[in-house]
């Protein structure tokens, strides 16, 4: 038994409905009780859906209890099937029925003698997996399922070079813009899209998945399973580089051409299209060279969210900005070895954990410049007063813009810029506001803040005091206090106090 | 409709396949009114993702409640379970100082046969603060009924008055959490009449829950509370007013007028009252006159809902409700009934346990110009150019008292405002 008030990813269902509501023509049951559906409303509400939800329920009352769900599960796969005619029908197990422990592949047999459609259960386990690594796990069980049941030709590669994308989700971080800006650089350099996978595509086309030349993952999170069953079965390479940031996008382009050239096409070369994008085309590049970015170095960080998200933007932060990272981590354990072994070059604290709590005490040790992190970390800066970005899920509304806001490609490193240089300017204006005592200007009065205690101040000493910035007050005077009563005054001149100052810079 | 089961005149039951929240979500309003409470949700991870979604914001401020999530070990009885409790528990008292501990048993605990009532007795004598039992869970219950399950659990927790011979006349309590703003409110109301109000379930501290003797008058103000209701009734020997419940002036005028009945006192200027209040709304009625409303139901709220909107002369489709105690909700069954009787019009059609695919379809028969649902079909219903009312905001909203009757028309009235004003614009 764990206390916990907040958890970084889901369980494992919503994974599984995640990519089940992705694809066009499936329809998930899930074998819950009342209440279980809040999947149908963070879509309805984050991602502002117009279809109808494609998630059902079968619902696990008293009565399935005593007496099984068999026949009201078939009853209601077949209802569905009449219904909705999917084409595949995607029973979910939910962390209550997991533990009924009732046969529901044995039903699954059973109503698909009866069913259009194919029906599935997805190989989850509630205890084990988390929110990703469920939708992992689905995605790569629907695809071999379909290849399996496709195939039995010999499959030829498309003419000309082609991708499949595997990282288009529901419910994901700007998933959307960011599928939209990769979709941009492929086309600049002449490569077809194969298959866009999971979000939008539908199950037949599933069937020219071995078509393409490489597969393309994205995000780390999801999508790596079914790139390597294809890579074992068919022989398509996978690039799992995140096209996040200049340096990133780079070495993804390259990667990209290294695999078209081991599938035969040996005279491409992508390097003056590299060139040509990073110096005249972005303008983050730029930016980073620019006056305004000396200030940002040195400045601190720390950083926090999925592995993905967090790997880049570390980078970025650390090699284009020159920030200092005084942590990065994850909460993704999973991936915890290539999520340290990627980011040992930028920090020295590397860390994976789940616990918000424990996130929150760091960030409070190291009071950092700025956060980058997810809607959890906003939160705690918003309570210590540092500004945050958010980079990763899990993520509330305000983190769906309508506007296009992608983080890949090149447009998205000049987001990305936009995000970070806002997020700490935003900070800088702050303090500088507190320095110069807010908006609206007001004398000081020190004489009622200062002579609270057993040290009298006077007027002199006062008013030198007072030129020092607001914020630093406080912790000045406890100094300055201190110092005198190891000198045994209980009177703080201008004397002492500059004899304070010398000793304490010293 | 071939599944839909006729059980008395227009009131059917369907399937159940509707959505709703679970009824832990209860704890979301709990724990801000019982202010010295700290609420445990014994569950798993689902339990924990949808209360961190549903409740977003409250989340990060350091809420008085928390999960015991459910671990393997948990679920396969490795892991002692008084031993775990007594843990956690014992980290809640040390971190939170809390009065009571409120232990709200999940799908889980009660498919795994966890035997929380007497493990609370004993962790209780272990760490000195009082836990109260609740199972509010989604095999049984819907929504609201969460702090049904709650109330029934607290009730046995209340003092005792003992000394009958110290005051003799019985008392009133009132039951259902509110805000204290709005329970005042209440009070003032029936004060006016000349009657006090000796408590309220729940007390804003559980330190202060009133004591409650045999013979003692008790009534509700929520739909949702029959179990409540009959704890108060069977374990306290208390007398149940039943009663229509105050949402909007007509249900509160028969509210304070069915206490006074009930507690033989004279009735004044109650009719004038709820005139007055009427005059006030002209502008929100002439808005739902004649329109058309249909209730997918989630939140038991809807019998009285539609009640309201009866009497603001708007036709009610349906009333879908997940689950209608006929004895409990009696008083406003019958105050619908008089209502559409006055108007000359048909009793609503009531479908208990609704199914949403169904309703669906009826939806697009009628096409009502309001549909009261949850966020589910909002969007979609949006989409397809039905005007959608967020059925969960009347549960988080004012909504009692003669006070709060502009706020909750002003609710009902938003989607239709907002497309009149698309249209205008």
């Amino acid at each position: 038994m764990k206390l916990a008030y907040w958890m970084y990813a889901g369980p494992a269902h919503i994974g599984t409905l995640r990519i089940a509501s992705s694809f066009q023509n499936v329809l998930a049951i899930m074998h819950a009780p009342l209440g279980d559906d809040y999947f149908n409303v963070m879509r309805s509400m984050l991602e502002r859906q117009k279809n109808l939800p494609k998630v059902t329920t079968n619902i696990i009352d008293r009565h399935v209890l005593t007496q099984g769900s068999a026949n009201k599960i078939i009853r209601n796969i077949i209802r569905k099937d009449k219904e909705e005619s999917p084409k595949l029908i995607l029973i979910t197990p939910t962390c209550t029925s997991s533990i009924l422990q009732e046969d529901l592949d044995n039903f699954i047999k059973k109503s698909s003698l009866e069913t259009n459609a194919d029906v599935l259960l997805a190989d989850i386990n509630h205890y084990r997996n988390n929110e990703y690594q469920a939708a992992d796990i689905t995605l790569k069980q629907i695809i071999h399922f379909y290849i399996k049941k496709y195939t039995n030709s010999k499959i030829s590669l498309t003419k000309e070079p082609s991708v499949n994308i595997i990282g288009a989700y529901s419910l994901a971080f700007h998933n959307q813009h960011d599928i939209l800006e990769l979709i941009k650089v492929l086309t600049e350099l002449n490569i077809k899209i194969n298959l866009i996978l999971p979000k939008g595509a539908s199950i037949e086309e599933l069937e020219k998945l071995p078509k393409a030349w490489v597969n393309i993952v994205p995000y780390r999170e999801t999508g790596i399973l079914a790139a390597k069953w294809l890579k074992e079965n068919f022989n398509i390479p996978y690039i799992s580089t995140t096209p996040l940031g200049h340096e990133n996008l780079a070495i993804w382009i390259k990667e990209l051409e290294y695999c078209l050239k081991s599938k035969g096409r040996v005279n491409l070369n992508f390097n003056n299209f590299i060139e040509n994008k990073t110096t005249f085309n972005s303008q983050s590049f730029w930016f980073s060279r620019s006056i305004d970015c000396q200030n940002l170095i040195g400045k601190s960080a720390v950083v926090f969210g999925d592995s993905t998200h967090v790997a880049a933007i570390t980078k970025i932060l650390k090699k284009d900005l020159g920030i200092n990272i005084l942590w990065a981590g994850t909460y993704c354990i999973s991936d915890q070895n290539w999520f340290k072994h990627t980011l040992k070059e930028y920090t020295n604290n590397i860390f994976v954990s789940e616990n918000y709590s424990v996130v929150e005490k760091l960030i409070k040790i190291a009071s950092p410049d700025a956060i980058f992190g997810t809607q959890m970390e906003r939160h705690v800066g918003k309570k210590l007063g540092i500004p945050c970005g958010v980079i990763s899920a899990p993520i509330h509304i305000q983190n769906y813009p309508i506007g296009y806001r992608p983080f890949f490609g090149y447009e998205g490193a000049n987001q990305l810029i936009d995000m970070i240089y806002n997020t700490f300017s935003l900070g800088m204006e702050t303090i500088l506001l507190e320095v110069f005592g807010g908006h609206d200007r007001q004398v000081t009065e020190t004489a009622s803040f200062l002579n609270k205690g057993d040290i009298y101040w006077t007027k002199e000493a006062e008013n030198i005091f007072a030129q020092i910035p607001k914020i630093f007050q406080k912790k000045i005077k406890h100094k300055i206090d201190t110092y005198a009563a190891s000198l045994n005054k209980t009177i703080v001149t201008p004397e002492i106090l500059y004899k304070a100052k010398a000793s304490l810079t010293k | 409709m071939k599944t839909l089961v006729q059980n008395k005149t227009n009131s059917y039951c369907e399937t159940g396949n509707y959505h709703t929240f679970c009824p832990i979500s209860c704890v979301s309003w709990l724990y801000q009114k019982i202010e010295d409470s700290f609420f445990l949700v014994i569950g798993t991870k689902t339990c924990g993702y949808f209360l961190q979604n549903a409740l977003s914001v409250m989340i990060f401020s350091e809420p008085r409640y928390a999960m015991a999530q459910l671990e393997e070990g948990d679920i396969s009885a490795q892991y002692n379970e008084y031993s775990e409790l007594l843990k956690v528990c014992l980290k809640i008292k040390k971190d939170r100082l809390p009065k009571v501990i409120f232990w709200i048993g999940t799908c889980t605990t009660e498919i795994i046969k966890m035997d929380l009532e007497s493990t609370a007795k004993k962790i209780e004598a272990e760490i000195e603060v009082p836990i109260v039992v609740a199972n509010a869970n989604g095999l049984d219950y819907s929504f609201t009924q969460g702090e049904d399950t709650v109330l029934a659990a607290l009730i046995k927790k209340a003092p005792l008055r003992k000394n009958k011979s110290l005051n003799t006349t019985p008392q009133l309590f009132l039951f259902g959490s509110l805000p204290n703003f709005i329970s005042t409110q209440l009070s003032l109301e029936l004060s006016k009449q000349g009657i006090k109000v000796a408590g309220w379930l729940p007390s804003s501290k559980f330190t202060q829950l009133p004591s409650i003797a045999p013979g003692d008058f008790v009534c509700g103000v929520h739909p949702y509370l029959s179990r409540a209701a009959y704890t108060l009734i069977r374990q306290r020997e208390c007398r149940l007013i039943i009663a229509p419940f105050p949402i909007g002036p007509d249900g509160t005028r028969a509210w304070i007028e069915k206490i006074c009945v009930t507690l033989g006192y004279s009735i004044s200027g109650l009719k004038e009252r709820e005139k007055q209040i009427w005059n006030k709304l002209v502008s929100y009625t002439n808005k739902l006159e004649g329109k058309t409303v249909f209730f997918t139901g989630d939140n038991l709220l809807e019998l009285s809902l539609a009640r309201l909107l009866t009497s603001c002369k708007m036709k009610v489709c349906e009333i879908g409700i997940p689950y209608l105690d006929k004895r409990y909700q009696a008083g406003e069954l019958e105050l619908i009934e008089k209502i559409c009787k006055e108007q000359g019009i048909r009793m609503p059609k009531i479908v208990e346990k609704p199914d949403n695919y169904n309703q669906l379809d009826r939806i697009r028969e009628f096409q009502p110009e309001l549909v009261i649902t949850g966020m589910a079909l909002a969007n979609p219903l949006e989409a397809r150019g039905i005007n959608t009312k967020w059925s969960v905001e009347f549960t988080f909203a004012q909504i009692h008292g003669f006070g709060n009757s502009e706020n909750l028309l002003k609710l009902i009235t938003r989607p239709l405002s907002r497309t009149q004003h698309l249209v205008n614009t």
